[in-house]
């Protein structure tokens, strides 16, 4: 079967979703099932000296750390929080205990009924406390993590160094705002546990509740349901969910299910983790970088979760799309009594690109240099080592994308128009950021953690069905794999089958994470193709490949040296404001983007992508707005916690200029995250350029502009 | 109590308590296409129409809706399916869960709206939040199933 794999596919999973028949887990109905309420921890920091609870009415119970049969900790990297609060209470909204039973309305009057005495200890509420904690709520210096890279010769860059930048950039939180809540069904049958969830890593969520079982792995099923978005927020949370009503089916004998209301999912589920980045470089006469030194801090919340690795994806994307010879970067993961911050599109990455994009801006201007040429003069090209070492194997198209993207947004004579038009007051401005992502786990991850295995089964009517533990979650990874399939084996797409995950059924392939899926999963079922090619003949076969790491790759975890990622990809956007000059209101007038993925496995998911990616890059940067007080998220609702709607938002006017990536299928590279990374930074450098300010911190919120704007700095 | 309502055309007498709402009550009648993503009436994915108008079923009384006719996509198998098309086509829907919100709220403007513009498409359509298409594909496949042009 002869296609061009970029030009665009029906989508399978669509027409269930329009005519709203497609099973997401609130349309799940078992025999007899019950439901589930979460009691949780109304202190940030306690020990809970006594919980009160009310007559139980018949067919009512709590399911709490006592019902836990195996290890009452959450299987993340690490053993981490509890499934359900043992003795201490570390955040507003630890989860406690569940209130299970038949009646919604009975289950919410118990709660309502459950004293739970506290005994307070003073909450770590910063990352300035947490840095210089007394109590700390982790090992001695109460960080997570605390990281040094460091290449080149610092002292000599020093040493030879005629300016001297410093700046300090600080990122929000952000909420996934999946539209579909967080929820999950356990069922125990004949002595096996079966989970159906909205997830995005069913053997995460079957590892984690293996170790809270404390059952055989046999004993243990996941099925993914219709997946109602992710975005990140559906990768590490459902673990601990999963542990709960595992735990509630096996005290009760009967399926029970839990799914979180919003204001619910807003308050406790895992956000972006709020960074402040301090940078400084040093710059030679010829307006080189030659070197550069980084501190990272990010909020990471109660417990550990992800943090080192959103930590490690942070650090090593703080030199941007530069190429800074001599590097010192110190990351850490500050431990703090507020929510469990967590993945989220773009792991990391959106807040170094926003420090290190704002920061060679800002250089340039202390400078009284073109920002575009000091940038350019500095760009990475193939040959150039990265942060930690590793070897930028591919062209780079940079150079050719910027261009690009400046005639696309006609950037030069808006510029010039937007100067005039000042004069009279009005406040229009543009802005560019370039970025990039590595596709795939960090460092040895994939080779190391990992190793997934993919299988493809053809059956004796020519069918083939793709077995892999990724899930479809909206991003279109069904098709893509399906695509891929096809055009490997050459046969109608018709004859490949993607089925929602069942860890019964699938091989691990990991999760769905890191922009992987393509670049990674769907390279193994491409050579799985191959191979079920050669043995096409046959009635009924079988193939399974696992990853290998490439050849001439370098990772050494111990001193994070050698190459981070395998495949980057790339991209350069723009974005025109206009800024309102009595209420600093900002409206985006337009946004243009050209990416490298390396190659579109199909044109019309890569654009919806590239438009969600955008629009969620540029709700982080603008009204996505949530700060926490006494350790409370302050914005629990959907009325309070604004996400961008579509009088938001411009036409998105995208292009791709692909260099297609050898150890991708057909040379696609990772495409996901990517699309997040860059719209923060150009939003709030075309504020800059609109109002001839600094802008150190997202989200740029009017009422900051404003203070600017009226204090001159 | 009892409320009647008339459901995609067909007549029902429902049970309700006082201070049910309109969502609960029609997902307990089976017509599991409507989702609820806020429970505040701010994201329009539990959009059914009452006598024609959208409504976010989350926050409306049940009781209030006796007497009144009801529309989910259930119901409008044809008029979904030929918006559906287009929604395909220019890739409007990733994870679906906003869908049918959206799909009904696109009918109740069709019918409100002679001759929308493409900014009165997107004011109409502002209450219906989709996190994963940032609208691009959406307002594409509107407008051009109303025949809009930039």
């Amino acid at each position: 079967m002869e296609f061009n794999i970029s030009q665009s596919v029906r989508r399978e999973d669509v027409p269930d979703k329009i005519a709203g028949i497609a099973k997401y887990i609130g349309d799940y109905k078992f025999k007899d099932m019950l439901y589930a309420r979460t009691l949780r921890s109304t202190e940030a920091r306690a020990i809970i000296k006594n919980i009160v609870f009310p007559k139980l009415p018949d067919g009512y119970c709590i399911v709490d750390k006592g019902d836990v049969p195996g290890r009452n900790r959450v299987k993340i990297i690490d053993y981490d929080m509890p499934f359900f609060a043992d003795g201490v209470v570390n955040y507003i909204g630890e989860p406690i205990a569940l209130v299970v039973g038949k009646d919604k309305r009975v289950i919410e009057s118990i709660l309502s009924q459950i004293r739970v005495e506290y005994q307070r200890i003073e909450p770590i509420l910063s990352v300035e406390d947490g840095l210089n904690a007394e109590k700390p709520i982790f090992g001695d210096n109460n960080c997570f993590s605390d990281y040094t890279i460091s290449k080149g010769d610092m002292v000599s860059a020093k040493r030879r160094a005629k300016f001297v930048y410093e700046g300090e950039y600080e990122t929000g939180y952000q909420e996934q705002f999946y539209l579909e809540p967080q929820g999950m069904i356990g069922v125990y049958e004949e002595g096996k546990v079966s989970i159906y969830g909205s997830i995005q890593c069913p053997y995460y969520v079957k590892n984690a509740v293996e170790e809270c079982l404390g059952f055989e792995p046999y004993r243990v099923r996941i099925v993914q349901t219709t997946t109602g978005g992710g975005f990140g927020g559906k990768e590490d949370y459902p673990s601990l969910i999963g542990g709960q009503v595992a735990c509630a089916a096996l005290k009760t004998k009967k399926p029970v299910c839990l799914i979180f209301e919003r204001n619910e999912d807003i308050e406790v589920t895992t956000k972006r983790h709020p960074s402040k980045i301090r940078l400084k470089s040093y710059i030679d006469e010829n307006y080189r970088v030659l070197g550069m030194e980084g501190d990272i801090v990010l909020d990471a919340g109660a417990y550990s979760g992800l943090s080192s690795v959103v930590l490690q994806r942070a650090m090593f994307a703080s030199a941007g799309v530069y190429n800074i010879e001599n590097l010192v970067v110190r990351g850490r993961a500050v431990a703090t009594n507020k929510v469990v911050s967590g993945a989220f599109r773009g792991f990391g990455a959106p807040q170094a690109f926003f420090a290190i994009e704002m920061h060679m801006e800002h250089i340039a201007r202390e400078l009284g240099i073109d920002p575009f040429e000091f940038k350019l003069s500095n760009i990475l090209r193939q040959g150039d080592r990265s942060t930690t070492g590793g070897l930028y194997r591919d062209r780079i198209l940079l150079p050719e994308m910027v261009n690009r993207v400046i005639k696309m947004s006609s950037l030069e004579e808006k510029k010039k128009a937007f100067k005039e038009k000042r004069k009279i007051g009005k406040l229009n401005g543009i802005g560019l950021s370039m970025f990039f992502h590595g596709g795939g786990f960090t460092g040895s991850g994939e080779r190391d953690h990992i190793k997934g295995r993919v299988r493809l089964v053809k059956d004796d009517k020519g069918y083939v069905e793709i077995l892999v533990s990724n899930v479809e979650m909206g991003q279109g990874a069904g098709t893509t794999l399906r695509k891929i399939a096809a055009k490997t084996l050459e046969v109608p797409l018709s004859k490949i089958i993607f089925n929602n995950p069942d860890t019964d059924r699938v091989p691990d392939s990991g999760p769905t994470v890191a922009s992987r899926t393509t670049v990674i999963v769907g390279k193994l079922v491409q050579e799985a193709s191959e191979k079920l090619k050669e043995r096409w003949s046959e009635d009924r076969v079988e193939v399974e490949v696992q990853y290998k790491y490439p050849e001439g790759f370098y990772w050494d975890n111990d001193r994070f040296e050698g190459d981070a990622y395998t495949s980057y990809s790339w991209g350069v956007n723009a974005v025109e404001v206009e800024v309102d000059p009595t209420t600093c209101e900002v409206k985006i007038n337009g946004v243009w983007a050209v990416f490298d993925i390396g190659s579109a496995i199909d044109e019309r998911i890569v654009k919806g992508q590239i438009d969600g990616g955008i629009v969620q890059g540029l709700g982080y940067a603008s009204i996505e707005v949530m700060e926490d007080r006494s350790g409370k998220i302050m914005q629990r609702k959907s009325t309070d916690y604004t996400i961008p709607t579509s009088m938001d938002v411009p036409e998105i006017k995208s292009e791709l200029m692909c260099e297609p990536y050898g150890g991708g299928p057909f040379g696609a590279k990772a495409l996901g995250e990517l699309t997040l990374v860059g719209a923060a930074p150009a939003y709030a450098l075309a504020i800059e350029d609109a109002l001839g300010v600094k802008i150190n911190k997202i989200p740029v919120r009017p009422e900051h502009l404003m203070e600017v704007v009226q204090n001159g700095k | 109590m009892k409320i009647n309502l008339k459901i995609n055309n067909i007549n029902r007498d429902i049970d309700v308590e006082p201070g049910e709402v309109l969502y609960d009550v029609l997902r307990r009648c089976g017509f599991t296409s409507i989702k609820k993503a806020c429970g505040t009436s701010s994201c329009g994915v539990c959009t059914v129409l009452l006598d024609g108008m959208p409504v976010p079923s989350c926050s409306y009384l049940a009781v209030k809706a006796d007497g009144h006719n009801i529309t989910t996509i259930e119901g409008i198998k044809e008029e979904a399916d030929r918006i559906g098309k287009f929604m395909v086509e220019e890739g409007a829907v990733q994870c679906g869960f906003c869908s049918p919100g959206f799909l009904l709220t696109v009918i109740a403007m069709e019918r409100e709206i002679e001759n929308p513009d493409s900014q009165g498409i997107k004011n109409y359509l502002a209450g219906n939040l989709c996190r994963c298409s940032g609208y691009e594909g959406q307002l594409r496949a509107v407008k051009k199933y109303m025949g809009v042009s930039e």
